[in-house]
């Protein structure tokens, strides 16, 4: 196996060489979004100085050009997730765009009054509000698997959820605050056996693990650009063909009609009956670069690093004194969510800031967990693989000049 | 002390601190120096909006003087908070609604003030405000 060549890949993300407040920036906010890598930046910038032009629709030799390479990027999606089909890729604008998308369409189609969605407990709030919605509208009702102290999900509790009525379960593939990796194949096996599709989001896995939505046989997969180094505003829902098949349209607009009457209006095929308007073209380009950026990594090299860092970070962060982990699984990312005794980690987190290293506070958008442990907010450090050993020990330092100042 | 006295004399104490971390450790200190507010005030109806971190507020007046008493459980912020009482506090409302206070650009403080930050000092100075505003408004009618 070939291991990370650390510098080579710094080199390959302008933006982590520089100084902020005059000290090396350690970047250590990727749950949030992830920085992208020169191939990313100029196919971007190549596409706006050279080929730019709305795809299918117009005949002339640019929106040709881009068509092909919308629809080349399509595939090459469809290849990194392994999906029977290409027009089983939704392109969206990014994950919570997909979960609302099939909270909506699935939901009008196949939801009715007092009918069951399952979630769980660690879910951010993009997978709790667009059923809640459903809910809303249709008296439903959602109920919600619980996890334990170490941040693993009751897999017997969630046994225990389904009913006759359960119509979809819809679950984190890995938590953005635990960190936790849910065991996916477990999930999925027990729902069909209810006959019950899942929903799986994807925003914090595809990133760090080979994805393959047949061997997994989930029925609808979602994740975000900018969370595997690609650009903002594009996002993907992978479904099975069966349902987006079946679902009705969620948006009306250019693109994803056959015919428009005042009368009748048809729709298009898959995968354009779910692509009102004009597509984020670039985005689309954008994140196949950033694919292909992985993929000449390895993603197997990636995950391997990744979890030297956890287990690095999970050492030297708990001989801290008075320093508490939450999410403990031992299925877990690079990710470390944790609180100082009597420090509030909105203090820690601006003393950090001027340090150069970039964490995020708060509830990560993730409400119900931090209920769960009885607090309000937490720092929240994650790691990927253009993080080093070293950023680590600053972290650690700077949490300790911290607690001197702030204890 | 007249407010930009205060003011003024605010930024030369910042004057000498050229590290980001003198400034924190002096406001920590300005934070934890700062009387705490009545417990019945810690409820939401006082608490300036923001999810990062929370900040109370409560302001009283008497004969034309507006006086601020302010807590906050983060102690950087708490510290920013003190800033903004020292000072406004005691001082004629009439002043106080109008201030311009200068100040927060000089010491280096500028991006607390960005609207998006939660709890800025943006959305602190502009709730002291509107509390003079407020009492001062209240008692010209009477």
């Amino acid at each position: 196996m070939v291991d990370i060549d650390l510098q080579k890949i710094r080199e390959d993300f302008p933006i982590l060489n520089q100084k902020v407040y005059n000290k090396p920036l350690v970047y250590f906010d990727n749950g949030a979004t992830t920085q992208k890598p020169r191939a990313v930046i100029e196919k971007i910038n190549e596409i706006h100085s050279l080929t730019n032009s709305s795809t299918h629709r117009g005949v002339h030799y640019l929106s040709g050009l881009m068509t092909e390479e919308y629809e080349a990027s399509r595939e090459k999606i469809r290849a990194f997730i392994n999906a029977k089909d290409k027009s089983e890729i939704i392109y969206t604008s990014g994950t919570t765009a997909s979960i609302n998308l099939l909270a909506f369409s699935f939901g009008e189609k196949y939801i009715s009054e007092g009918d069951e969605i399952i979630i769980s407990e660690m879910e951010h709030h993009s997978n709790i509000v667009p059923w809640q919605l459903l809910c809303e509208r249709k008296k439903a009702s959602i109920k919600v698997t619980p996890f334990d102290e170490n941040g693993d999900l009751l897999i017997d509790e969630y046994k225990n959820l389904f009913t006759e009525k359960t119509r979809i379960v819809s679950i984190a593939h890995t938590s953005n605050t635990l960190g936790t990796v849910n065991p996916i194949k477990e999930i999925i096996d027990i729902a069909h056996s209810h006959n019950v599709p899942v929903l799986l989001d994807g925003a914090q896995a595809i990133q760090h693990e080979k994805i393959d939505v047949q061997e997994l046989d989930v029925d609808f997969y979602v994740f975000s650009a900018h969370k595997i180094y690609g650009p903002t505003g594009i996002g993907i829902l992978y479904g099975k063909q069966k349902w987006l098949e079946e679902m009705p349209p969620w948006q009306g607009g250019g693109n994803m009609v056959k015919n428009v009457s005042f009368n009748k209006t048809t729709y298009n095929n898959l995968p354009y009956k779910f692509e009102a308007g004009t597509p984020n073209y670039v985005g689309a380009v954008g994140l196949t670069k950033a694919l292909e950026y992985i993929e000449n990594i390895g993603i197997e090299n990636i995950r391997t690093y990744e979890n030297k860092l956890l287990h690095y970070s999970t050492q030297e962060l708990k001989k801290i004194e008075g320093l508490r982990i939450f999410g403990n699984s031992k299925n877990k990312i690079s990710v470390q969510i944790f609180n100082i005794d009597s420090v509030h980690p909105y203090d820690t987190a601006m003393i950090l800031d001027k340090l150069g290293i970039a964490v995020r506070t708060g509830s990560h958008c993730a409400q119900p967990v931090m209920d769960h442990f009885g607090i309000d907010s937490t720092i929240r450090a994650s790691m990927v693989f253009y993080n080093s050993f070293e950023e680590i020990d600053m972290l650690v330092e700077g949490i300790k000049k911290a607690q001197l100042m702030l204890q | 002390m007249t407010i930009n006295e205060i003011q003024d004399s605010i930024i030369e104490e910042f004057s000498i601190f050229d590290d980001w971390m003198d400034r924190y450790s002096y406001l920590i200190e300005l934070g934890n120096e700062l009387p705490p507010i009545d417990q019945k005030f810690k409820t939401d109806e006082y608490l300036i909006n923001g999810c990062q971190s929370k900040v109370w507020l409560n302001a009283e007046y008497e004969n034309g003087i507006i006086s601020y008493t302010a807590e906050g459980d983060a102690v950087i912020v708490k510290g920013i908070v003190a800033l903004l009482v020292k000072v406004l506090n005691n001082q004629k409302a009439s002043e106080v609604m109008n201030v311009d206070l200068y100040f927060i650009d000089k010491i280096g403080l500028k991006e607390n003030l960005s609207p998006t930050r939660s709890n800025g000092l943006l959305s602190m100075a502009k709730k002291m405000k509107l509390y003079a505003l407020a009492y001062y408004t209240k008692h010209k009618e009477k």
